[in-house]
């Protein structure tokens, strides 16, 4: 008999409903494995084991007794901690959080949670999703899944461990410069990021507010599209959260992908990346080619300039919405007994950690008088071109293909004494924030050492229905979205 | 382009963060790195090119002015260090 941790959602939300299981028998079975894995994978910050187990039993009665219940009544999630959940602990990774316990819950969560489904608990994350490997949280590093001494990615690398670890069938992911695609690629699970406004920020604690997009990890196309359905959409509490209308996520049955027009960006392939990551890449592209997509060279000539554009935006408007952690209103306050403005920076520069204080000092000089037009300015024109890029593209192909990143997952402590560098890791995905657009990433082969490779499709605003079918004609075709790694090799007391 | 420790002392100030001098060392050194790398967009001529304010085309709209249900006040002060009388309690702002 086939686990109910290996059941995708589709498979778990038809056994539940027919009854061949309950969600209290789901729910205990992803508790005893998260029991089993954590140890070794650190996926968690916090754990919600009594909640979900009251939660499933709930929707044990709804399925009882219902005959229409909500589409995903009794299907335990992960959320990653950067999103509220009323009266659960929300760290964002960070001290300057550990004891906040919000009282009120993401529209995205909220959304999700009404259409039935139960969170785990609250998934690793880079302090405030700064970070590509989440070497950067305040906790601890969640190790790769594939391979425990390499990182899983980050920002959302506690969500893509955990559900490439099957601790979860889905999980919440943000995606600010690559947060849900990049640990997506290094963990081989798939994942949205949507167009910018698509999904509601609200109860979203703020990173940088014109690139934060709130988007979901899981084991396939089909799972995201189901999930997703249910959480995207405008949202009154968020500003830029927009009107236009939700299509009908529908899938085909079929592979065949006839009159689909695929840019492939030269700018994509550049020296430096790992020549697996290029030629599995171009495999899967070669493998659309195959269901009858027509692939066409493309040029996005401003992609190289995508990472410094971000690296002032993203600082800058963090350096803003990070000004609200003064001790104060919520999170430990430190310098007792000073005056205010003591007080303020002895919190802040004893509980924030090293990337985000790198990041505040680095948006505050972008921002700061006589360095605004040189450096943060600048860089809104230089977004304009890179969306322009975009915009230029879409007119001659329907689908951008491209690698997520330049390798597979790195090892840790490779990157940190070098911030630069790590930045470096998050080159591909930059763009696809600045210019608002939507990806969908998922895996398309795995290295010598086993690692996944993660490839990404970039769309116009608002086209996520086409990636979902694209990505799950590739799905359909292919089967590298269904390896998983031996559990076996370094998990205690796991049943076969 | 190369930070000063004053410069990086004023950053420090501004941002109100507390730095030890080793801090105030390395993100001299780091932010200098940085600056000189994201400088690469000077290679750029963008006189004419507006700044990209918004991705998306749709413009900001007011809501109806309504009332609506809000947090409690409990649950506002929930998380603060310190209250009193129902308010956020603060240290001295001038000194005393």
């Amino acid at each position: 008999m086939t686990a109910l941790t290996d059941l995708t959602v589709h498979e778990a939300l038809a056994g539940l409903r027919t009854g061949e299981f309950s969600s209290r028998e789901l729910t205990e079975a992803y508790l005893a494995r998260i029991d089993a894995l954590e140890p070794d994978i650190h996926a968690f910050i916090t754990l919600t084991p009594e909640r979900a187990l009251a939660g499933a039993d709930k929707a044990d009665a709804i399925l009882k007794t219902q005959d229409d219940p909500p589409p995903l009544t009794g299907l335990p999630i992960a959320v990653k901690d950067v999103l509220c959940l009323a009266g659960v602990r929300c760290t964002c990774g960070s001290k300057i959080l550990d004891n906040f316990i919000p009282p009120f819950t993401a529209t995205a969560v909220q959304r999700l949670m009404e259409a039935g489904v139960i969170p785990l608990g609250k998934t690793n994350t880079d302090e405030f999703a700064m970070g590509s490997s989440t070497e950067n949280s305040a906790y601890r590093p969640t190790r790769n899944p594939w391979k425990t001494e390499h990182v899983p990615g980050g920002s959302s690398g506690g969500s893509a461990a955990a559900v490439a670890a099957r601790m979860a069938p889905a999980a919440f992911g943000t995606d600010t410069g690559g947060s849900v695609r990049q640990p997506c690629s290094f963990c081989g699970v798939t994942g949205i990021k949507p167009t910018y406004g698509r999904t509601s920020r609200y109860g979203l604690v703020a990173y940088g507010s014109s690139l934060d997009t709130v988007g979901m990890i899981a084991r396939n196309v089909a799972d995201l599209a189901l999930l997703f359905q249910q959480f995207a959409g405008f949202d009154p509490l968020d500003a830029t959260s927009v009107r236009e209308p939700v299509p009908a996520y529908n899938l085909p049955e079929t592979s065949l992908l006839n009159d689909l027009r695929i840019g492939v960006p030269e700018e994509y392939f550049i020296k430096g990346i790992q020549k697996e990551v290029e030629d599995g890449v171009k495999a899967a592209i070669a493998q659309l080619e195959t269901q009858g997509a027509t692939v066409l060279p493309i040029h996005l000539p401003h992609t190289e300039y995508a990472l410094p554009v971000y690296y002032l935006i993203a600082p800058a408007e963090a350096s803003a919405n990070l000004a609200r952690y003064d001790g104060i209103r919520f999170g430990p306050r430190l310098g007792e007994g000073e005056e205010l403005w003591e007080m303020f920076s002895q919190t802040r520069g004893q509980l924030f950690g090293a990337e985000v204080k790198r990041r505040i000092m680095l948006g505050t000089y972008a921002l700061s008088a006589g360095y605004y037009d040189a450096y943060y300015r600048k860089a809104q024109k230089v977004r304009t071109l890179i969306k322009r890029d975009f915009e230029g593209a879409f007119d001659q192909v329907d689908v951008i293909a491209a690698p997520v990143a330049p390798t597979t997952a790195f090892k840790f402590g490779q990157h940190t004494d070098d911030p630069l560098a790590m930045y470096l890791e998050d080159v591909f995905t930059l763009p696809a924030n600045l210019a608002g657009v939507p990806g969908l990433a998922f895996p398309v082969g795995y290295d010598k050492d086993g690692l996944p490779i993660g490839m990404q499709l970039m769309g116009p605003h608002f086209s996520e229905a086409l990636l979902f079918r694209v990505g799950h004609a590739y799905q359909l075709a292919t089967d590298w979205h269904e390896r998983r790694f031996d559990a076996k090799r370094y998990a205690k007391g796991l049943k076969p | 382009m190369k930070l000063s420790i004053e410069e990086v002392e004023h950053i420090a100030a501004l941002a109100r963060l507390a730095l030890t001098d080793a801090e105030k060392q390395r993100y001299a050194e780091q932010l200098s790195d940085i600056l000189d790398y994201v400088a690469h967009l000077d290679e750029l001529d963008t006189e004419h090119i507006p700044p990209a304010d918004s991705v998306l085309d749709e413009t900001l709209r007011l809501r109806e002015d309504q009332a609506r249900p809000g947090l409690s006040h409990n649950d506002v002060l929930r998380n603060a260090a310190e209250t009193e009388d129902g308010q956020f309690k603060v240290p001295p702002v001038l000194g005393g």
